[in-house]
């Protein structure tokens, strides 16, 4: 009996101490970043860092605004919300209430294959076929743009969209949809009157994850997008707040470094927020 | 410190390979200078360590100027600098040594018609004067400028070559080598630099003044893209022993195919 309760205590303590390891993990990194970004802030002054539109960090007199990294982020991430969730929600819900099972099987691994491609091969087809593809298609002079990587961001958002979505969608009660039919509407009305309605926390939640996944992506827009510090435009060469921090990291000193941690800290109150708001709304389903 | 990874291999291997010296040197080499130079300098300090397992070899990457002021000073037994010594660094007693040199090719589609540019046309292309193909004998096609990001050895060593340091408009800024070839071998109509050593047959190098790169070509000093990597010492001081034994591997021909697997070529 003694023994087994000692035993009991040891696997609590482990167990404890293994979750612990993930909070540590998290505390670790967030007190990181903030120590190693601040100082950069600091020198630079934070509106100068925020809102200034040059960022030259080895110019003989070094500038330092990550404007056009916050805005092509926002752009790129919106382009993506854009073109991703019609074709990932609409997805959704034809695999949730319209597909035959076994379509439905198929299609589902096939939603995971692409959740699990690693982001460079996007980047590589990405540079390899979609950037050739956008210079001849629209006739510019180089495909490597904020469309590019709207693009792949899109098609890399989708398999979290759609398998939320429709989960969402799934543990919609039968008995509202059959109320809905008794009534006399149609099984289309019946999806997008009352299953859509009644999922809209968890779709919207799945729209959020796809904005996580959209901002914090790194190496697949950095191989499509051109990584020049413009301002935002369709067909120019951008630069994103992840990108700005990987394709300077490996050489850079003293300042650009300090700067780079401090974009990174920016690139993580912007994951903080996008954090926030899915709990918000996954807590607003729950209660619903 | 950051090396590739084959490049440490090999100055792994070849520094296996070479017989042990007899009487064993120790101490500290230090070194302090160009930041371009560090792939060079540090696969061959690693080779060296491992020569002599008592030495001890440091490497302060500040960049040229500050190197050549550490060694002028005393601070380092060794400055590196990615440029060739300046008549007034020279007249105040200081010696260079070329140890290597460091061709940067510029490359084309192989569908460009252009073969051949002039210093100051890459520099008026580079910069944007020159904007579109046909102006410098090539087909009328807007042209594309391949760079590399901020910091990159080889984007500093171009830019000072052609004086185009933060004037080059670039269309796009890659963190590799192996990008900058793959997205010119693309784009009909774009250029991009990159180290002789690395160029590949699905882009065409350019001549340059009508001289192809090659390791010749930079070796003698016809192809003008290109900057010494110079080892600065103190006129006429003795290097301590195990500075001098650094000194004197890294100028043996036995340390040229470190130096070209870290992408130079040797001088010796």
């Amino acid at each position: 009996m003694n023994t087994q309760r000692t035993l009991e205590h040891l696997i609590y303590g482990l167990f404890l101490l293994l979750g612990l390891v993930a909070v540590g993990c998290v505390l670790l990194i967030t007190a990181y970043l903030v120590f190693s970004g601040l100082p950069a802030i600091r020198e630079i002054g934070l509106v100068d860092f925020l809102f200034g539109d040059t960022w030259a960090s080895t110019a003989s007199e070094p500038r330092f605004g990550i404007l056009p990294f916050i805005l092509t982020s926002i752009w790129g991430t919106a382009g993506a919300i854009a073109l991703g969730v019609p074709v990932g929600f609409f997805t959704a819900v034809w695999l949730a209430k319209m597909a035959s099972p076994r379509v439905r099987s198929i299609m589902e691994s096939a939603v995971s294959l692409l959740a699990g491609i690693p982001s460079v091969v996007y980047g590589l087809v990405g540079m390899l076929v979609l950037v050739p593809g956008i210079r001849t298609f629209f006739d510019v002079p180089d495909g490597a743009s904020l469309l590019a990587a709207i693009l792949v961001l899109a098609v890399m958002i989708l398999p979290s969209i759609i398998k939320v979505s429709m989960t969402a969608l799934q543990a919609v009660p039968q008995e509202y949809e059959d109320a809905s039919l008794a009534l006399g509407a149609t099984p289309i009305e019946t999806y997008f009157r009352v299953s859509v309605p009644a999922a809209k926390s968890g779709i919207a939640a799945s729209v959020v994850l796809g904005v996580g996944r959209a901002i914090g992506e790194a190496m697949a827009v950095m191989m499509v997008s051109g990584n020049v510090a413009n301002m935002p435009s369709l067909f120019e060469s951008v630069r994103f707040l992840t990108s700005a921090v990987v394709s300077e990291m490996s050489y850079s000193s003293g300042l650009q470094r300090e700067a780079l941690f401090s974009i990174a800290l920016v690139l993580f109150f912007f994951i903080l927020l996008i954090t926030a708001s899915l709990n918000f709304f996954l807590k607003r389903g729950k209660e619903a | 410190m950051k090396r590739s990874f084959p490049a440490l291999v090999l100055a792994a291997l070849v520094a296996f390979a070479a017989p042990a010296h007899a009487k064993p040197l120790s101490g500290t080499v230090s070194t302090d200078g160009s930041t371009s130079m560090e792939k060079v300098i540090g696969s061959l300090g690693e080779a060296f360590e491992n020569e002599h397992r008592k030495v001890k070899f440091t490497y302060n990457p500040t960049g040229s100027g500050a190197g050549i002021a550490a060694v002028k000073e005393g601070r380092c037994d060794i400055g590196l600098a990615s440029r060739a010594l300046k008549e007034k660094e020279k007249s105040s007693g200081l010696k260079a040594t070329v140890l290597a040199y460091d061709g940067i090719a510029l490359i084309v589609n192989p569908k460009n018609p252009v073969k051949d540019l002039s210093l100051a046309d890459i520099a008026k292309i580079y910069t944007g004067e020159v904007a579109n193909w046909k102006e410098v004998g090539g087909q009328d096609s807007a042209i594309v400028l391949i760079g590399r990001e901020a910091g990159s050895g080889t984007r500093d060593g171009f830019e000072s070559v052609t004086k185009t340091k933060d004037a080059c408009k670039y269309r796009q800024e890659l963190t590799s080598t192996g990008d900058v070839i793959t997205t010119v071998s693309q784009n009909p109509a774009a250029i991009g630099y990159a180290s002789l050593a690395s160029v590949k047959k699905s882009v065409r190098a350019l001549t340059v003044d009508g001289v192809a790169p090659s390791e010749e070509s930079v070796k003698d000093g016809s192809y003008k893209v290109q900057r010494p990597f110079v080892l600065v010492t103190v006129e006429g001081k003795e290097l301590a022993p195990a500075a001098k034994g650094f000194f004197d591997y890294i100028t043996s021909p036995a340390a040229s195919r470190i130096i070209s697997a870290a992408g130079a070529v040797a001088a010796h």
